[in-house]
């Protein structure tokens, strides 16, 4: 059976169409990526699909329960982490724990039980009794993620969970997907972070306009076109653009105290590269070649370079 | 929804309606204008003045009822809408409907609540007698229930802000209290007045009322209960209507 299942889904507001056509399937103990760039209509899909709004037209399937007609029973399934929702600030973590346990109808000595191991493993056993709107940003998103995952859903949405968190927050709320996920539940994630899908993702499906425009294993979208690879550089002093002023070199990105160099045909630009350095009298610190990345398939996909 | 999803409600009714108790039943709004402003009211228009307080005792109940139980309502759509808890709310196995029913419960039991208190509370200084107790039991109810409703349609225009959303529903709760018997009796009305007092629904509760408590009523007990049935289920689906309307709004 699929985790997830929609059919021509189609959303207007107004004379905007914000969802166009949908059709979707996410398989059992999948974990898939929904990418797109702002406004390409994640957000109103992922609201779609978790019954929080109503399409004009079509139909969306969770675990095989119509959510629409049995609103009730598929959300049972599902727990969400919406974008910009968060919890209650004038409860403790531990009491937005079992309000959510409460809203999904577990027994209490379930409840206690699963509250304690999500406190843990989030690291807010210590500060469990005080009120979530003295946390910080990271902690308020791991009580966000304990209530979506307290009563184990088959299927858990992620809308941007790791969007503006610190390193230590965004490590620990990946490290809850991928366990999550072993654990048998599938996963819907959607995010800006495309390394991220690349890591998280056995399927990525990319929308723009919202209209769905690829969807397939991060590795096949790669190679749909591997006709642009890339080489990373670095050199011993800052360099300008000027540099890179090569028919073989398609785009010069500045990256920190690198550049990244997209080009059809490495060796050209390899040599290039190497003759250049050894004329200006530029030492070369570092030099990688890489094959095309998710972000270069999402770019040129949703042609928004 | 189908009839299978019925316990499923009920529970997500429970549910919503503990949590606005536990969360909204404090806000400064709520105690402001659900329980300190018909105190102020009642002792602006009735204590040091020679009012045989009796009389006007039933008036004063419905009063209180009426802001008590329509105070939580608005606060809360709007307060979850600020605080960006609406969404999370809405992904939880519950519905719209749901959401508003616990919404007037929630508002139901603080009404209900501090009413009883106020009534007893009042029979210490007050020689209030109940002349039919079946009426008083179904003046609290319906009373409650069309309160708590209109407190709920009151939260459902488009807007994230509760002082705006306060204001509005102080808008439309203080002239009601003007027009539906509680300072004249319906009986001493007239003219503008009285056929606007027809157009209140809180008219209906302080007859209720009058009927319960003082044995004389306006209308008819039954046609009371009948428009505050009436009253509260159109409270209830107007809001029903506009929420849906207005859901994207404040997401």
């Amino acid at each position: 059976m699929n985790a997830i299942e929609t059919k021509h889904l189609l959303k207007r507001f107004g004379t905007v169409t914000a969802v166009n056509d949908i059709s979707l399937t996410v398989k059992e103990g999948e974990i898939f990526g929904f990418l797109g760039p702002n406004g390409a209509g994640k957000t109103t899909t992922m609201r779609l699909l978790t019954g929080v709004l109503t399409p004009d037209s079509g139909s969306v399937r969770i675990t095989g329960i119509d959510i629409h007609r049995h609103p009730l029973d598929a959300k049972m399934q599902m727990g969400v982490i919406p974008e910009n929702s968060t919890v209650y600030g004038d409860l403790s973590a531990e009491q937005n724990l079992h309000l959510s346990g409460q809203m999904y109808g577990m027994p209490r000595a379930v409840r206690e039980k699963s509250v304690d191991d999500i406190l843990s493993q989030m690291g807010l056993s210590e500060k469990r009794h005080l009120p979530v709107r003295t946390f910080s940003k990271g902690m308020k998103q791991r009580v966000s993620i304990g209530c979506a995952i307290v009563h184990r859903p088959k299927v858990l949405f992620l809308d941007e969970p790791t969007s503006g968190l610190d390193v230590q927050s965004r490590r620990l709320v990946i490290e809850t997907i991928r366990h999550m996920n072993e654990e048998g539940s599938t996963i819907f994630l959607t995010t800006h972070n495309i390394e991220e899908a690349n890591m998280l993702c056995q399927t990525v499906c990319i929308i723009n306009q919202g209209t769905i425009v690829a969807q397939d294993a991060p590795e096949r979208l790669k190679k749909m076109f591997d006709t642009t690879q890339s080489v990373e550089v670095s050199f011993d002093r800052p360099v300008t653009r000027e540099l890179f002023a090569d028919e073989g070199i398609l785009r010069a990105e500045p990256c920190g105290d690198k550049w990244r160099l997209y080009t059809d045909n490495p060796d050209h630009v390899l040599k290039y590269l190497v003759g250049r350095a050894a004329l200006e009298s530029i030492g070369i610190t570092s030099l990688v070649t890489s094959g095309p990345s998710l972000e270069e398939a999402f770019v040129r996909i949703t042609g928004c370079a | 929804m189908c009839v299978m999803e019925i316990p499923l409600a009920l529970r997500g009714i429970l549910v919503i309606t503990r949590k606005n108790m536990r969360l909204y039943y404090t806000k400064p709004p709520v105690l402001m204008f659900g329980l300190l402003f018909p105190l102020f009211m009642f002792f602006a228009f009735f204590v040091g003045r020679k009012l045989d307080l009796a009389t006007f005792f039933p008036a004063f109940l419905a009063m209180m009822l009426f802001f008590t139980a329509s105070s939580v309502g608005p606060l809360i759509t709007p307060w979850e809408k600020r605080e960006k808890t609406y969404e999370r709310l809405l992904s939880y196995p519950v519905t719209q409907d749901t959401i508003i029913l616990g919404d007037v419960v929630a508002g139901g039991v603080f009404g209900i609540g501090i009413s009883i208190l106020v009534w007893i509370a009042s029979t210490l200084f007050v020689p209030v007698s109940i002349a039919n107790p079946g009426f008083f039991v179904l003046a609290f109810i319906l009373g409650t229930l069309s309160c708590a409703a209109l407190g709920a349609l009151l939260a459902s225009p488009a807007s994230d802000s509760p002082p705006n959303v306060m204001i509005f529903s102080n808008l439309v709760r203080f002239p009601l209290i003007f027009i539906s018997g509680i300072f004249v009796p319906l009986a001493q009305m007239q003219g503008p007045g009285l056929t606007l007092a027809y157009f209140s629904p809180l008219t209906y509760l302080v007859d209720l009322f009058n009927a319960a408590m003082g044995g004389t009523s306006a209308f008819s007990p039954a046609v009371d209960c009948g428009v505050l049935i009436g009253v509260s289920a159109a409270f209830i689906l107007a809001a029903r209507i506009i929420q849906t309307r207005n859901l994207v709004k404040g997401l």
